[in-house]
């Protein structure tokens, strides 16, 4: 399979006057064309900088992203673009869709001027055209009567109708690749489940492909190709959507899927739940960045990080517990038994 | 693979409270205005100025050996010299010292006249605000008339009755409606407050009113009641100014920087500096205000915080 | 359990706001009951008047009609010390962590807050209770002097716990206690609560959004829509079982974390967006997104009546449509 994306090693940090806080430490992926990648993990993980990351959305000096990173888009170092070239990407190749629709329109536009303002930027055609073509954006979007729905503004639109509109400015470039980012936290369960389904819908039309970061596994599991689960600005586990939720092979990624009830089950035990918050991201951590909170912790834990063991082709994860001298634990034994 | 002891490899499990401690100093609210207030140089610049002439208001009068009162017959309007630093006034009168009393008298209007509008604004926006309804359509109403009367008029009027320019008088008819300005901007940062879920928390748990606002209500708009001050200084120093310079102001021979400025006009052509000095003060004294206020506005506003 | 006694009994209540010139009905006419020590869970879509409801129920909103009973009293014609004492029985929990707190006030002060009003203790009896109520919802003596911001989210609600504990009510309303936090945090928060429940025999409203919570925390579940109750059953009822078309469409929408599961469930589709709160739709609230609708549900609002024991719905056709 082709790879569109790939990260390699990524590094980013914020500049306060705290200190350097090191939001994303040395991330690597790739996204194949036309699949859908889903970075999953609690917020201040780094999904969102991550993805942000990917359209160079940052800007030096408040941010500084580190010095051996490398996106490659097709092959090509999005972070060594220049600004011409960097604009082209944002849109042309890469769209971004935006968690809140409250914020991510301008109030004082009409929706459809929106959409071909993004249009006129990046294409050589007439106002009437980029009318025409926003009016066509609307109608991909399931936006019913989009010919009058153009010339609303945003307050006139419902939070559903609006996150469709920020989802069509992102399409209207036909972009390979559609960076989402919460798409689904700021609406209500119905509106939620619409707009997945046409993110799926467009998937299957235009053959974009789709990086979906949410904190909610539900939202993913119906929908993404692969997951990669993070914590504290790191991946500690990576894998197919089957095999991260049916051998979740990293205590975390369990906590994750075990915090939550679970609709089917009619158990009424005591909820699993994680002692404790996540670290500090001021902090340096040389061990693993879980420690603190794992039921499984080992005095190794607190003083490395793992390496990333492979369990499959598809699926990688860094614990401890992979390691061979690591004692078999409960539930974790049969995803150990797959992998092996 | 390296070798790795066999002991690292036993579970431990969750130390108990191991991350529930914050790791980072936090910084509390204060503290992070005054660091965010010292990056900023003109704010800083201002504050420093502000600090001098202050200074200067309370010893400048007792520095010189004169009293402001003291004529001195063989001495009218000369140039400033080493006698008399800043000249002396057609009376003979030593300057550097009338412009240090006249500086009292200013700052203590500015600042006495900012504290009490302030705080009749305060509380009068804060109740208008939190009982809201009939209340506060009726308190707006009033303040609404109370701005629309000029307050020249009100000036006038207090000295007719009152028949006194005294200090005291002139913060009495500088205030009378300067506090709606004050009252109108607690309102409605109170009206955005209240909605705030603490606020309803106290009202759940069956705190009284009162204790609401004073608790929750007006703490949390004390950044901005300190911006307002600020801005609300130079506003009535140059009232002040204005009043003593078309004669409704402090008499003499008592003075201010606005009665100074007045009575060097009619010798202006002559002796441009008894008219520039006093000028000067006015202008220093509003400007570092206003940009100290700026400074002060940007480093309390929370969404600044990083 | 042996006999289920109620606590609090809410009869017709309705609580309209105006806007400008229209009214906007943000509660229309709900009646329940909610029984000792029992967890009423509500659900609903955003704008559905589930917190205006919880809110109204404690007086923080004065109800535009209807009546509340709260343990054989009627709140609505409480005097101004009665009111007091309700207030220390009946305490609520709020959303937003972040905004619950006062910023310029002590863990201790906040905590303390209530004790205030409702008990005459020294200082030092002060400080003492609101450390162990600290301790109670699982943070130590040493958060007493710090501020709200030095705290995480989850620590937050915590601290929000604790204040409303802290005046020994016998009734909470959680009004979205857990939406604002991580999932592993939420997992700690309803566990607190629970826990919290046993040890002092606590009444809950449970307000939420997300539907798996509601379940697994509550006793019985009722379900809003623009303003009014479409169904209320018992927890297992509700979810095996539900008869209104809105519940049904909302049960369906609710992600699942399961892969293969989420492929064999079927979807009901909800068409549309949530109408408006000020212009009502005439007869049902929901005939304009219901697949079912027919001509009567246009014209006549149904009422809320009885399907089965102890299961409600206000639907025309409840009982006689099947699921799918």
């Amino acid at each position: 399979m082709e790879r569109i994306l790939e990260v390699k090693d990524l590094h980013v940090h914020f500049n306060t006057y705290a200190g350097k806080i090191r939001a994303v430490r040395g991330v690597s992926f790739h996204l194949n064309r036309g699949e859908t990648l889903a970075i999953v993990g609690e917020s201040g993980c780094g999904k969102t900088v991550t993805s942000k990351a990917l359209l160079r959305l940052y800007k030096p000096p408040q941010v500084g992203i580190g010095e051996t990173s490398q996106i490659l888009y097709s092959g090509e170092d999005v972070l060594k673009m220049g600004k011409k070239r960097l604009q082209d990407y944002r849109g042309h190749q890469v769209g971004m869709v935006f968690q809140d629709p409250m914020t991510s329109l301008n109030p004082t536009m009409k929706v459809g001027d929106q959409i071909a303002e993004a249009l006129l930027i990046h294409n050589k055609i007439s106002k009437k055209e980029a009318r025409t073509q926003a009016v066509e954006a609307l109608k991909l979007v399931n936006i019913p009567n989009p010919e009058k729905r153009a010339e609303c503004y945003p307050h006139q639109l419902s939070g559903g109708m609006r996150q469709r509109v920020v989802i069509a400015i992102a399409l209207s470039c036909h972009p390979s690749v559609i960076v989402a980012d919460e798409p689904t936290t700021a609406l209500d369960v119905t509106i939620q489940a619409q707009i997945l389904d046409l993110l799926a819908e467009i998937k299957e039309k235009t053959g974009t492909a789709i990086i979906l970061v949410t904190h909610d596994l539900g939202v993913v599991a119906n929908f993404a190709t692969r997951i990669q689960v993070m914590y504290a600005g790191q991946i500690m586990e990576r894998g197919t959507t089957r095999e991260i939720f049916y051998q979740p092979s990293h205590p975390y990624t369990e906590a994750l899927l075990n915090s939550v009830p679970k609709l089917s089950s009619k158990d009424k035990g005591e909820l699993y739940s994680l002692k404790g918050t996540p670290p500090d991201l001021i902090l340096d951590l040389a061990c693993c960045p879980f420690c603190a909170r794992c039921p499984y912790c080992m005095p190794i834990c607190r003083e490395r990080m793992p390496e990333e063991t492979a369990l499959s082709d598809t699926h990688r994860v860094s614990c401890w517990l992979q390691h061979p001298s690591a004692p078999a634990v409960g539930s974790l034994n049969n995803a150990r038994k797959a992998g092996e | 693979m390296e070798q790795i002891p066999q002991e690292k490899f036993r579970i431990v499990g969750v130390e108990e409270g191991g991350t529930e401690h914050a790791a980072r100093r936090q910084v509390g609210y204060w503290q992070d205005a005054w660091r965010r207030l010292r990056q900023n140089k003109t704010a800083m610049a201002a504050l420093i100025l502000l600090a001098v002439l202050l200074v200067m208001t309370l010893i400048g009068p007792n520095l010189t050996g004169y009293s402001f009162e003291q004529m001195d017959r063989e001495a009218k309007n000369m140039a400033p010299s080493a006698q008399h630093w800043f000249g002396t006034d057609d009376l003979g009168r030593d300057l550097f010292t009338r412009v240090w009393q006249g500086g009292r008298v200013s700052m203590t209007i500015g600042l006495l006249g900012a504290l009490v509008s302030t705080v009749i604004g305060v509380i009068y926006g804060s109740i208008s605000a939190f009982f809201g309804g009939v209340v506060d359509n009726v308190m707006m109403r009033i303040v609404e008339i109370l701005i629309s009367i000029p307050y020249l008029i009100i000036v006038i009027l207090i000295s007719v009755i009152t028949d006194s320019h005294s200090l005291g008088t002139l913060i009495l008819a500088l205030t009378l409606t300067g506090w709606c300005g004050t009252a109108r901007l607690i309102r409605g940062q109170i009206l955005q407050l209240r909605e705030q879920e603490y606020v309803l928390a106290a009202e759940a748990l069956g705190v009284s009113p009162l204790r609401v606002i004073v608790k929750h209500l007006i703490p949390n708009t004390l950044g901005l009641i300190i911006v307002g001050v600020t801005f609300d200084i130079p506003g009535y120093i140059f009232s002040e100014a204005f009043l003593s310079y078309i004669g409704l102001g402090i008499q003499p021979p008592e003075t201010s920087w606005g009665a100074l400025a007045s009575a060097a006009q009619q010798n202006f052509r002559f002796y441009p500096y008894q008219l520039f000095l006093p000028s000067l003060m006015i202008a220093l004294t509003m400007l570092s205000f206003t940009l100290l206020g700026d400074g002060l506005r940007d480093a309390l506003d929370p969404q600044l915080r990083q | 359990m042996a006999e289920k006694q109620p606590l609090v009994q809410v009869e017709n209540l309705s609580k309209h706001f105006i806007v400008g010139k229209s009214v906007l009905r943000a509660v229309d006419n709900v009646s329940l009951t909610i029984c000792r020590g029992e967890t009423l869970g509500l659900v609903g879509e955003s704008g559905c008047g589930k917190t205006t409801f919880g809110r109204t129920l404690l007086q923080l909103y004065r109800p535009t009609s209807g009546t509340i009973i709260f343990d054989g009293k009627n709140v609505s014609g409480m005097k101004r010390r009665e009111l007091v004492s309700f207030k220390k029985d009946a305490q609520i929990i709020f959303q937003d962590p972040y905004a619950s707190l006062d910023p310029r006030m002590t863990i201790g002060d906040i905590v303390a807050e209530g004790l205030n009003v409702h008990f005459s203790l020294s200082g030092e009896e002060k400080r003492q209770k609101a450390a162990a109520l600290l301790q109670k919802v699982g943070l130590g003596e040493d958060y007493i002097s710090r501020y709200a911001h030095e705290l995480s989210g989850g620590q937050r609600q915590r601290v929000g716990i604790a204040r409303a504990l802290a005046v020994e009510p016998r009734f909470i309303v959680c009004d979205e206690p857990i939406s604002a936090l991580d999932v592993s945090i939420q997992a700690q928060v309803i566990n607190l609560l629970i826990q919290l429940q046993r040890d002092f025999s606590l009444t809950y409203l449970f307000i939420s959004h997300d539907l798996s919570m509601v379940r697994y925390i509550s006793d019985r579940i009722g379900v809003m829509y623009l303003g009014s109750l479409m169904e209320l059953a018992d927890n297992e009822t509700l979810y095996s079982d539900p008869v209104h078309p809105y519940t049904q469409a909302l049960l369906s929408a609710i992600p699942v974390a399961d892969p293969d599961l989420g492929t064999v469930r079927q979807r009901i589709k909800l068409e549309g967006e949530i109408p408006s709160p000020i212009n009502m739709p005439s007869g049902c609230k929901f005939h304009q997104r219901c697949r079912c609708a027919q001509e009567i549900c246009s014209r006549e609002l149904p009422e809320l009546r009885e399907v089965a024991p102890g299961h409600m719905a206000a639907c025309h056709f409840a009982g006689e449509l099947s699921r799918t």
